[in-house]
């Protein structure tokens, strides 16, 4: 009995907190995306955003969600693979991690200055023979500087589940004759399917709402739902317009999260 | 883990008796007392020394805050968290503040230095007789190009922008009505036209700049255009002469079909806890030196005549930032259009964006 009440004594502070920092914003949120610019009830938001604008840009921000996403995933995959295969493993994630303790605007505008025309990517592809080309403000850079930042949120998940893995499953593989390909087809992936998926919705719901690196590195030329959100509140402050868009965006991310969500039917290994 | 936790704590610690110390030192130079003015203002937007100077003069204390857009200032005055004594919104911004029943009537008689402001920034259709606004700074939309890199070529107007030798050559501000207005300007139409017909001609006619863009941004232009990463960039004049006196090569025009002329106005803000100290701080700022020192620190236009004559002769003659008046008759000044047309568009400066 005693243990019984502890634990709903221990869930006290993480009911105060769901309720107030999570259920109380986005029932606010979903007050004023029924609140038309006279502060009456209306639905002319939703209707507004289902007008082509919004769509192409809801549009627009999964498809680069998508690309930064996957990009991601295939340069993290194999980087967590060679990891779990080195000595001091640990030193080498704690060294891919150390560029996240950055503050992102800081890595932004160092990016700002590395991508110039007179900056030192155009160097580098002067001394290679390449000639300068424009780097700074194209989708190439958005991604390239998207992928850069959420890199680390991807290899840890992945590393863990790679770390994990049982190395008598690969022996098996081996002894039965199974090649490489199909051993890591077969086996590694289906095995470590849940660190990909964990590290794609972390990596995903965050880059459907960039909107401070669309401004700075697409020169706002790439246009996110966080952006749109943004110019809602500060410029036109249509908080309804605003909060309506954040309404939809807040729906893509539980269809995200449950699309990727583990399912806990087996046992793990 | 131990040893992190420590570490946390001895931070923690540290900071919290700077904090103390700070506020000790505040209480002994009667910064929590009655006697302060709080100023909400731009950022950069006024000479440090000069508030040194008001506080010597008056023994009034400024607690000083800064925003960077209308928008932002508006929204934390009518929260009302702060209660600023003094803030500086734009001419639009005044209106919609008037509307909202945010802002307190000067009091004339307690600023005689009114009469040093040129009459044609007084009396303006945003604020008639300048019941609820004092001028502070004014200034123009334009064109910063560096004709060095352009191979010496001339830009006069909007219309040039379009030449399509300029390809990935312009940045922009990141600002709806200055970019929208840009469009309905060169078509010769008013920036404040909000004829659905003339807006898509406009939208369409900035679609075919698209090629010639190269970004759209915020502060950041500066020191992009001053670098040359671009040759081109349509900004506040303010901007601008920042721009030039970090790269020679760099000159401003006023665009031939006209452009937008704009106005920052002090006001009293509603909420305001010390009206008196504020009327002096209006007075203070509009004394001729002061705002001759004021002007050659933050470079925009003063609306201040008589502080002309303390100002350096090339800043005062030079009639890219201080237009004749019969240069600034062609420029017009915003209307506040109302949230239902400013989010018209703003949704054609998305869609431009998207494009």
């Amino acid at each position: 009995m005693e243990n019984k009440s502890t634990r709903s004594l221990y869930m006290i502070p993480y009911v105060i907190w769901i309720a107030f920092f999570v259920i109380a914003p986005i029932l606010l949120v979903l007050y004023y995306s029924f609140q038309d610019l006279n502060g009456n009830f209306s639905l002319t938001n939703y209707q507004n955003f289902f007008t082509p604008i919004y769509l192409e840009m809801t549009l627009s921000s999964f498809w680069y969600a998508f690309l930064i996403t996957l990009v991601t995933l295939l340069f993290a995959y194999p980087t967590a693979y060679l990891l779990t295969k080195l000595k001091h493993k640990q030193l080498w994630l704690l060294l891919i991690i150390v560029p996240s303790w950055i503050n992102l605007l800081l890595k932004a505008y160092a990016f700002l200055g590395i991508f110039g025309t007179y900056g030192m990517a155009n160097k580098l592809l002067e001394a290679i023979g390449m000639g300068s080309k424009q780097l700074l403000f194209t989708d190439f850079s958005f991604v390239f500087v998207a992928v850069y930042i959420f890199i680390p949120f991807m290899i840890l998940p992945i590393f863990n589940s790679l770390d994990k893995l049982n190395a008598t499953y690969l022996d098996a593989a081996n002894d039965l004759g199974a090649s490489r390909w199909t051993t890591f087809r077969r086996i590694v992936f289906p095995l470590t399917i849940d660190g990909v998926k964990a590290g794609c919705q972390i990596t995903f719901i965050p880059a459907l709402s960039l909107f401070m690196l669309t401004r700075l590195i697409a020169g706002s030329q790439v246009i996110t739902l966080g952006t749109a959100i943004e110019q809602q509140f500060l410029v036109t402050q249509d908080w309804g317009m605003g909060s309506t868009i954040a309404v939809f965006l807040i729906i893509f991310m539980f269809i995200v999260m449950f699309a990727t969500g583990t399912k806990r039917r087996r046992a793990r290994g | 883990m131990k040893q992190l936790v420590r570490l946390a704590v001895v931070i923690l610690a540290v900071c919290g008796i700077l904090l103390f110390t700070i506020s000790r030192l505040n209480a002994s130079q009667g910064y929590s007392g009655n006697n302060t003015l709080t100023v909400y203002n731009w950022g950069d937007y006024i000479d440090p020394e000069v508030l040194d100077s008001f506080e010597e003069e008056t023994g009034i204390t400024v607690i000083y805050e800064t925003f960077d857009t209308n928008e932002a200032m508006m929204t934390k005055i009518q929260q009302g968290g702060t209660s600023y004594d003094i803030a500086v919104p734009s001419e639009y911004m005044i209106e919609k503040l008037k509307e909202e029943d945010l802002l307190l009537p000067i009091d004339h008689s307690k600023i005689p230095n009114l009469k040093n402001i040129d009459e044609r920034f007084l009396d303006l259709s945003f604020d008639p007789d300048n019941k609820y606004s004092i001028p502070y700074f004014w200034g123009t939309v334009g064109i910063v190009y560096n004709s060095k890199q352009l191979n010496g070529m001339k830009i006069n107007s909007w219309d040039d922008l379009w030449n399509p030798t300029l390809k990935n050559e312009i940045i922009f501000t990141d600002s709806p009505r200055e970019i929208i207005g840009m469009g309905l300007n060169s078509l010769g139409y008013s920036l404040n036209d909000t004829d659905p017909h003339h807006l898509q001609e406009a939208y369409d006619k900035l679609v075919s700049l698209k090629p010639n863009v190269k970004a759209l941004l915020g502060d950041e232009n500066k020191m992009l255009l001053a670098s040359g990463e671009a040759s081109i960039g349509v900004v506040w004049s303010g901007d601008a002469s920042e721009i030039m006196s970090e790269n020679e090569d760099l000159d401003y025009v006023l665009p031939e079909e006209g452009s937008n002329l704009w106005f920052d106005n002090m006001v009293i803000p509603k909420t305001a806890k010390n009206v008196d100290a504020a009327h002096k701080f209006m007075n203070y700022m509009l004394d001729p030196k002061v705002a001759a020192k004021n002007t050659e620190y933050v470079s925009y236009s003063t609306p201040n005549e008589e502080a002309l004559q303390y100002m350096p002769e090339e800043m005062v003659n030079d009639k890219r930032f201080y237009p004749s008046p019969e240069q600034t008759e062609r420029l017009e000044v915003y209307e506040n259009l109302g949230p239902e047309k400013l989010g018209r568009i703003n949704e054609l400066f998305l869609q431009f964006k998207m494009e």
